[in-house]
């Protein structure tokens, strides 16, 4: 079972980093530059979940959760917020945002994929 | 790190990469800033790329990097927020960050060692910003953040919130532990609330995850379920109460709810050796962990190298079916099945392809055969004597057009914005002018003008030193400015642009001019121009690129260094660039630099010189003469000059000055070509006859081997034969200095 | 260049020059091509001829009879330009004729008698006899990397 995932992060590294995490382990990772490009990739896709980052160009992850949730199809979504801070505030304003669940920068690629899975099975 | 197969290690190369761009858009920012740039949008570019270039460095456990990046981040994180002004001082100090994030990011990337003392300094820096609250902080994130830095480690440390980092650790099983001890377990109530469903969590996923921590039963109580038709599509009903049998700690368990933690009523309770004993104890089938007691930690740090294991949906959470039909969430527990992908078409956003720079080069040699394949082509149709208008020669006409497209395109991957580089040299100014203690500010124009990759990087170091100058030597100290009516603050301009088929690079300041006199001076002094000699402004202006020149009278910190403009002008050239000197006295001195667009094709005037076929750059060709014995008189013996409407033009024999052949005697009729330079210098040079005016391709004579004087490089003709580019400036120098027709008494040097 | 032990086998590839023989390493010899119209360089010392087209590249080459001081080359069509190959600079060195490759081990090689420093010190790095012709061993790089300061 190979889940799909779309991961938005404006760092390539980030990016490539998630899709080094994921690959391996089966999924099947799309990703995008930025909450507006991601939402234009979401448009081809229908991810099992979505990985954001928060700090992006023209579009920030807060509102890009904001936009996905605004769809219909993906009110359920589960979507996971890659953030540098543990910071609790944080947490709380990506919850209210509608996010799914949070990952701490730099990532364990096991506690991505547990996460994931934590999420979306 | 050195094997290509590591991804990591590409990784990790392209998050140097990365980091570059990243650094750029700091600079790009901060110089907004500083211009008085108030967008919002400015301060979160700055802060992005710090907080990116962090957020890579920490996946890579570059620890210094995130260290520092991480304060720089937290002081513009109060500026975006409002709560700080980036007032001069502050900016100041952003590019000082700035600079030495940049080093930072270098050593990191090269491993070398790290500048702690300055990174400290700048730390303070940043501290003083945030005032005493910062300093508290920042006590609080180094523990934090070293955490956090563990990121090679695989560890299957389960603990998702990095807030209970000290509970994690004692999960190991102590080593005394018997696998065969009374298995202990916990007890979990579960009640999601309505606000659970609208974050996209999902109970169901969440019980599958306790379930690979230990053996669980599962009971799900529909107490609450109302009829069907009372059914409220997005109302939590259910609740869970889940036995679990394992010996991992509390945090663990709760992890599992980490993400739903405030959006449930959630009762964790360790189970009582009564508990225990009452539970069920069967072992799952289809749980393909392990039974945890038996886990060693060492086999656990090892398991993310494997897919972990998705267990089927049929695990005990089964135990539950109802869930599926009452379950009012809309991700029905069916949508973890895989639902065949639809094939995603990512929207193509600036989609950016990175190339090794190698397959170009090839690329581009490539095309160079084509060009010079198809020019070969060319010539034996035409030598064949078909006619201009049959089917072969139009198509070969068409070919022709491909070809120079082709290459053309080719030539513009390779090309890229002198950002970078002005970036480079912006870094430069601060630096140059803290060491001199000026005041100075690098105005900069033109950066998205493009340049060959290689004329790029070869530019760094001439500009660097030309920079150095312009601070160091152009520029007077403030009180001499603020005597001259000047502003204080001195002005470097660089600037770049195309002009006609070529870059202008222009380094300019606004300080006092050469001091004319002190430079014949010294010229003098050396032994490099004769003492009674009578020079023009221009010609003392060139000695500055005699080998060896220098006008600094105290060696300086920054100049001193025993690179002089003769090197400068030595690596234009080698670029098939040209460097001149203008300067004013008390307004300033700019330097100019005129490259070609490319290093790999010319556009060439070909010629015959004594039965040799020689190529000149087209672009210094103004004009083609020929020549009466009227046109031309002799202002001594061996050195004359052709008379071009109402001036006077050095004529030089090219012939002679190649040493092919003995000095034309009879000009009746000779072919001539006009020349001039980038710094307004003329000279006329007699051919044999002119062949043709086309695109060659630039091969690169080996100098280690001999370097020829006047020569720029070769070039393969059609008929495979190699004709030599001319470098006439050079020519036309050496030219001057044998025969001694302008400047005698500069015998050498010119040449550089 | 007694190393009883285990003498290393070269192949030298001999070549006439003014009527003498003299060899080189075939490990540096990249290939051998006939004699082509050279393109001259202003101004160079007279041994070199010039540059080539070597597919696609600019190959300068030498007259080997001049560099070494022996009477300039007569060209004819038996000309013929060994291509070498030195610290990844290619040269052309125009000789007289091609003769044979020739397979001994260092054994067979002996060092020049020490002499008084002629016009061309250095250049013939050993001496070897093959059915009574002494035949010179060239030391390419003396031959290659010394131009500028002859040049000069």
């Amino acid at each position: 079972m190979s889940l799909e995932i779309l991961a938005v992060d404006d760092s390539r590294t980030m990016r490539d980093m998630i899709r080094l995490a994921l690959l391996p382990a089966g999924f099947n990772v799309h990703t995008a530059d930025d909450g507006v490009h991601g939402i234009e990739v979401l448009e081809g896709i229908e991810p099992d979940a979505i990985i954001t980052d928060i700090n992006m160009p023209r579009m920030d992850g807060f509102g890009f959760i904001d936009a996905v949730r605004g769809q219909d199809k993906h009110r359920a979504t589960p979507i996971l917020v890659l953030t540098t801070e543990a910071a609790p505030e944080l947490k709380a304003r990506a919850r209210d945002a509608g996010a799914t669940g949070w990952i701490v920068k730099p990532f364990d690629p096991t506690k991505l994929i547990k996460a994931l899975q934590m999420v979306a099975g | 790190m050195s094997n290509t197969n590591d991804p990591m290690a590409e990784i990790r190369a392209s998050f140097f990469i990365e980091c570059e761009e990243l650094l750029e858009a700091l600079q790009d920012g901060l110089q907004a800033l500083d211009d008085g740039d108030d967008d919002p949008e400015t301060i979160n570019i700055v802060f992005r790329a710090v907080h990116s270039i962090k957020g890579g460095a920490g996946a890579f456990g570059l620890e210094a990097l995130v260290r520092f990046a991480h304060r720089f981040e937290t002081v513009l994180d109060e500026v975006r927020a409002g709560r700080m002004s980036p007032d001069t001082e502050a900016r100041k100090v952003f590019f000082q960050c700035a600079d030495h994030l940049s080093d930072l990011v270098r050593i990191s990337r090269d491993d070398g060692e790290l500048p702690t003392e300055e990174t400290a300094a700048l730390l303070d820096s940043l501290n003083g910003l945030l005032g005493e609250a910062g300093i508290e902080e920042e006590a609080d994130d180094a523990e934090e953040e070293e955490i956090d830095f563990q990121p090679a480690v695989l560890s299957l440390d389960l603990d998702l919130g990095g807030d209970d980092e000290e509970g994690s650790i004692p999960d190991l099983p102590p080593l005394d532990a018997l696998p065969t001890a009374a298995p202990s377990g916990f007890t979990i109530r579960f009640k999601p609330d309505n606000d659970l469903f609208e974050t996209g969590n999902e109970p169901f996923h969440m019980l599958r995850a306790l379930d690979e921590l230990g053996t669980c039963t599962v009971t799900c109580h529909l107490d609450d379920l109302p009829d069907l038709d009372a059914l409220a599509a997005e109302t939590s009903y259910l609740s869970w109460t889940i036995d679990i049998e394992t010996d991992v700690e509390e945090a663990e368990i709760a992890a599992a709810f980490e993400f739903v933690d405030g959006l449930c009523t959630l009762d964790i309770k360790k189970k009582t050796a009564d508990d225990v004993s009452s539970a069920p104890s069967q072992e799952s089938p289809a749980d393909e962990e392990p039974p945890v007691q038996e886990d060693e930690p060492v086999v656990k740090a090892d398991a993310p190298a494997e897919p972990s294991p998705v267990p089927p949906t049929e695990t005990p959470v089964a135990d539950a079916p109802q869930e599926s039909k009452a379950e009012p969430a809309p991700a029905a527990p069916m949508k973890a099945a895989p639902a065949p992908a639809k094939q995603a078409a990512p929207a193509a956003a600036k989609s950016v392809v990175r190339v090794d720079l190698d397959r170009i080069e090839r690329l581009v040699n490539l095309v160079g055969e084509l060009v010079i394949n198809q020019a070969m082509l060319s010539q034996s149709l035409e030598r064949s004597g078909l006619s201009p208008h049959s089917d072969a020669m139009n198509g070969l006409e068409e070919f022709q057009r491909l070809t120079r497209d082709i290459q053309d395109s080719v030539m513009m991957i390779r090309a890229q914005p002198v950002k970078s580089l002005f970036q480079r040299m912006s870094r430069i100014v601060r630096e140059a002018s803290a060491a001199v203690g000026k005041d100075v500010r690098l105005h900069t124009d033109g950066e998205s003008t493009e340049v060959d990759k290689t004329v790029i990087e070869r530019l760094a170091d001439p500009l660097t030193h030309m920079i150095r100058n312009a601070v160091d030597h152009g520029l007077e100290d403030s009180e001499a400015r603020i005597a001259a009516g000047k502003p204080e603050q001195g002005r470097v301009n660089l600037t770049a642009a195309h002009r006609s088929g070529r870059v202008v690079i222009e380094v300019s300041d606004d300080g006092g001019g050469i001091n004319r006199p002190k430079v014949l001076q010294i010229a003098i002094d050396k032994g490099l121009v004769s003492p009674d000699a009578t020079l023009s402004d221009t010609e003392i202006d060139n000695l500055l690129f005699l080998p060896g020149f220098s006008t600094a009278s105290v060696v300086s910190d920054l100049s001193g260094r025993g690179v002089g403009m003769d090197v400068v002008r030595t690596s234009i050239q080698a670029l098939g660039g040209r460097i001149s000197i203008t300067s004013t006295p008390g307004e300033g001195t700019t330097f100019s630099i005129s490259l070609p667009l490319t290093l790999a094709v010319l556009d060439g005037m070909v010629v015959q010189v004594a039965e040799e076929t020689l190529v000149l750059p087209l672009n210094v060709v103004i004009e083609t003469l020929t020549l009466t014995n009227q046109d031309v008189e002799m202002v001594r013996p061996g050195a004359h000059v052709v008379r071009v409407r109402s001036g006077f033009v050095p004529l030089f024999d090219l012939g002679k000055e190649l040493g092919y052949r003995d000095p034309v005697e009879d000009y009746d009729g000779s072919v001539v070509l006009l020349i001039a330079h980038e710094d307004g210098s003329r000279a006329a040079l007699i051919i044999d006859s002119i062949q043709d005016q086309r695109q060659v391709v630039i091969k690169g004579l080996d100098d280690s081997f001999y370097r020829a004087p006047g020569i720029a490089a070769a070039t393969i003709l059609g008929d495979g034969q190699i004709a030599l580019i001319l470098d006439t400036s050079d020519i036309i120098t050496n030219a001057i200095g044998s025969s001694g027709a302008c400047a005698p008494q500069v015998t050498t040097g010119l040449t550089a | 260049m007694s190393d009883k032990e285990t003498p290393t086998a070269i192949e030298l590839l001999t070549f006439q020059l003014a009527d003498q023989e003299y060899s080189l390493d075939i490990m540096s010899v990249r290939e051998i091509r006939g004699w082509t119209k050279t393109t001259p360089l202003p101004h160079a010392p007279s041994y070199m001829k010039g540059v080539i087209n070597l597919r696609g590249t600019v190959l300068p080459v030498m007259d080997l009879s001049e560099r070494l001081g022996l009477k300039p080359q007569k060209q004819t069509d038996r000309n013929v330009i060994i291509v070498v190959n030195h610290g990844d600079v290619m040269t052309g060195l125009l000789v007289d004729a091609v003769s044979d490759i020739i397979a001994l081990t260092d054994d067979d090689l002996q060092p020049p008698p020490e002499m008084q420093a002629n016009s061309s010190p250095n250049v013939v790095s050993a001496l070897t006899l093959i059915d009574e012709r002494m035949i010179r061993v060239l030391d390419l790089s003396s031959i290659v990397t010394s131009v500028q300061s002859n040049a000069a």
